[in-house]
């Protein structure tokens, strides 16, 4: 077993599934000699090559588009958009043609690679570096989405990420890149995607969170039980496809419904999820399935971000109002 | 040879077969065999008899929107070739003459542009990217097929496709520079057709043309008529097996003029004079091949009667098969947005077909 944080499991990942795989190739902005701004890529070029892992030039849209070419020429490009703020240049690729070339040539070209980028605020960081996108690419037909909120999960996701025969939109919470560390195989594993987790158990109420939200869910959870209430927590891990029976057979049992997001309020993913509850579990409900989610602002610069951003006590607050409805 | 002595900022424009149908750049032409010529020449009149058949079916409300690509057929069939079979090619939605060159069967053409994706799913050997709409955006492909066959030491090369309209849209500089920077075997050609849908060339660019612009990537760009076959063939040769030795990409300007309109829902006559178009009829790159296999006696006007008439009648029934195909069947739709279907998208599926059982469809 190893030790590591986050994005030490992603650098693990990427190492132990390079060294299985000659055909995965790792490339993006500074990805290559430095090993990426947030050191994810560290060590691959010196161990793998300059063919193998390299400094893309400052193009987001032909990082993306050249990863398209190689992975219908036989390669596994996993690319890194260095924040997701900075995906927009490459949005036309990815929901153009990425998402969609399987379909487009009925299965003869197919796409299968893997897209990563640190999203979500919390470090303190200049305007566009703290987005949290996952509903416009989950809205996406032809798209994964996957988050991971452990290390444990992040290494298992992105070897799940990189075998996966579609296209994945990998979002790295940021925040939680260096926050803690746990115990981590060495080898190969695979979490599968399209499953989300049970964190744990609980019989008054489901809360759905992912990504660097979940320890504050965490957090609000242990204090809401103190008080003697008991709560289910699950991670979503995979958006898309989301794991529309894991959540409606928790609502089923416990009759009450929450998600918590970083992404912004409106046609966000808190609303899709209330909308799997009223299908699946609507005469099971207590109380009015919520969302408790950052607002529909221009994401703020570091002085403001607070007020954007749902925190602990504004997690225990809401949730404490769902279960006494 | 032509690529390394070309200088685009002097705008000369390489050309080996003139209008007359006349050589008139002997030591250039290219060593063709006379198979290969006649099966040049029949494929642009092949592409030519399926354009204004397609043409003929829209207006008849057969057929849905089509781009043809009447005047392009030098451009399209010179360089495609100059291809081997396993070449890849990224290609916009105006190349029918590279299709047909590649091998790509009619009726699959026809399928897809009778709305039906099963038409883009052609065997794995004709090796030609979909059709892609959004502008220039395949360019990024074709350097990720080239850098693909790089480095599993593989000497393909990939060619992209795009209009004169495209070279102003950040995808085209993007993949041009990276192409650049990794030497990649890429060859980059410009259907220059004079129009953005409406727009012309001079409203695209101060550049004095669009091959200039390869300087700025430090790889060679080179114009040649896009009307006369053998030009086209020759310097896309040329800057293949330089791509395919590991010598790095090549744009090449194709200068050509589009005789038709962009699509079946647009009106030229709206924003061009008949006095402008007339000249290019005298540039014609079938007439002009015409000319010449005739004079060198490898074609005839009986030879040409027997193959437009047997060319004709194979367009009208693949056509009238492909018009029988009916829709696309439900699962078709569901069946590959992922390698397999998703539980929300089995469900939506099994929705659909339900409500169509009950409904007795």
């Amino acid at each position: 077993m190893l030790v590591l944080n986050l994005i030490e499991a992603l650098t693990n990942a990427l190492d132990v599934s390079m060294a299985a795989d000659s055909s995965i190739i790792v490339y993006g902005e500074d990805v290559g000699f430095e090993g990426g701004v947030f050191r994810a890529t560290k060590g691959l070029q010196a161990k793998y090559g300059v063919d193998r892992c390299f400094d893309s030039i400052l193009a987001e849209s032909s990082i993306v588009g050249s990863g398209i070419g190689m992975a219908i020429n036989g390669l596994k490009p996993v690319v890194e958009i260095q924040f997701s703020g900075f995906v927009f240049p490459a949005i036309n690729q990815i929901v153009t043609h990425a998402a969609r070339m399987r379909n487009r040539s009925r299965g003869l070209y197919t796409v299968p690679m893997v897209i990563r980028m640190p999203y979500g605020g919390g470090v303190r960081a200049l305007e566009h570096h703290s987005e949290s996108l996952e509903a416009i690419f989950a809205h996406t037909a032809g798209l994964k989405v996957v988050i991971p909120s452990t290390p444990y999960d992040a290494k298992g996701l992105m070897m799940a990420a990189i075998n996966d025969p579609d296209p994945v939109i990998f979002m790295e919470p940021k925040r939680i890149y260096r926050a803690f560390k746990q115990e981590v195989p060495e080898g190969i594993y695979e979490i599968p995607i399209g499953k989300a987790k049970i964190v744990k158990p609980g019989d008054d109420l489901t809360v759905v969170a992912w990504g660097s939200m979940l320890r504050d869910v965490q957090k609000a959870v242990e204090i809401l039980e103190k008080e003697g209430h008991s709560i289910e927590l699950i991670d979503l891990r995979t958006i898309s496809p989301i794991d529309r029976e894991t959540i409606i057979t928790s609502v089923q049992k416990t009759g009450r419904f929450a998600v918590v997001h970083e992404a912004a309020r409106s046609f966000g993913p808190g609303a899709e999820l209330i909308s799997i509850v009223n299908e699946g579990a609507f005469l099971h409900l207590e109380a009015p399935p919520t969302r408790i989610t950052s607002v529909d602002t221009i994401v703020p610069l570091p002085k403001g971000e607070h007020h954007y951003v749902p925190s602990v006590e504004g997690i225990v607050a809401e949730l404490r109002a769902v279960l006494t409805f | 040879m032509f690529i390394e002595k070309f200088d685009p900022l002097k705008d000369d424009m390489i050309q080996i077969l003139d209008p007359s149908g006349k050589i008139v750049d002997t030591a250039n032409m290219p060593a063709l065999s006379e198979a290969k010529m006649i099966k040049m020449y029949q494929t642009m009149r092949e592409s030519r008899i399926i354009d204004e058949k397609t043409l003929q079916y829209q207006r008849q409300g057969r057929m849905l929107t089509y781009a043809p690509n009447l005047g392009q057929e030098a451009t399209q069939v010179g360089s495609a070739s100059a291809l081997r079979q396993t070449d890849w090619v990224a290609p916009s939605f105006r190349e029918l003459g590279v299709w047909l060159t590649k091998g790509a069967p009619l009726d699959k053409i026809f399928l897809y542009w009778f709305g039906n994706e099963e038409g883009m799913k052609m065997s794995e050997d004709i090796r030609i990217l979909p059709v892609s709409v959004p502008i220039a955006s395949q360019l990024q492909h074709a350097t990720g097929l080239a850098y693909a066959a790089k480095y599993r030491k593989l000497d393909d090369v990939a060619v992209g496709y795009v209009g004169d309209g495209g070279t102003s849209q950040g995808d085209f500089h993007e993949a041009l520079n990276f192409a650049a920077v990794n030497a990649l075997p890429n060859v980059f050609i410009i259907q220059n057709n004079q129009f953005a849908i409406s727009t012309r060339r001079a409203l695209q660019t101060k550049a004095p043309n669009l091959a200039a612009k390869a300087l700025a990537y430090g790889m060679p760009g080179v114009i040649v008529d896009g009307n006369d076959i053998f030009a086209v063939y020759a310097v896309v040769s040329e800057a293949v097996e330089r791509a395919r030795r590991g010598e790095g990409p090549t744009l090449i300007e194709c200068y050509t003029y589009r005789m038709g309109a962009h699509t079946t829902s647009d009106d030229p006559t709206v924003y061009r004079e008949e006095m402008e178009v007339d000249p290019w009829r005298g540039k014609d790159p079938i007439d002009r091949m015409y000319k010449y296999l005739v004079a060198e006696g490898l074609w005839s006007e009986e030879q040409e009667d027997a193959f437009v008439r047997e060319t004709a009648d194979r367009v009208k029934q693949t056509f009238e098969t492909v018009e029988k195909s009916g829709f696309t069947p439900l699962e078709d739709i569901f069946d590959y947005v992922y390698a397999e279907r998703t539980p929300i998208l089995e469900a939506q599926y099994q929705s659909r077909k339900a409500f169509y059982e009950k409904e007795g469809k």
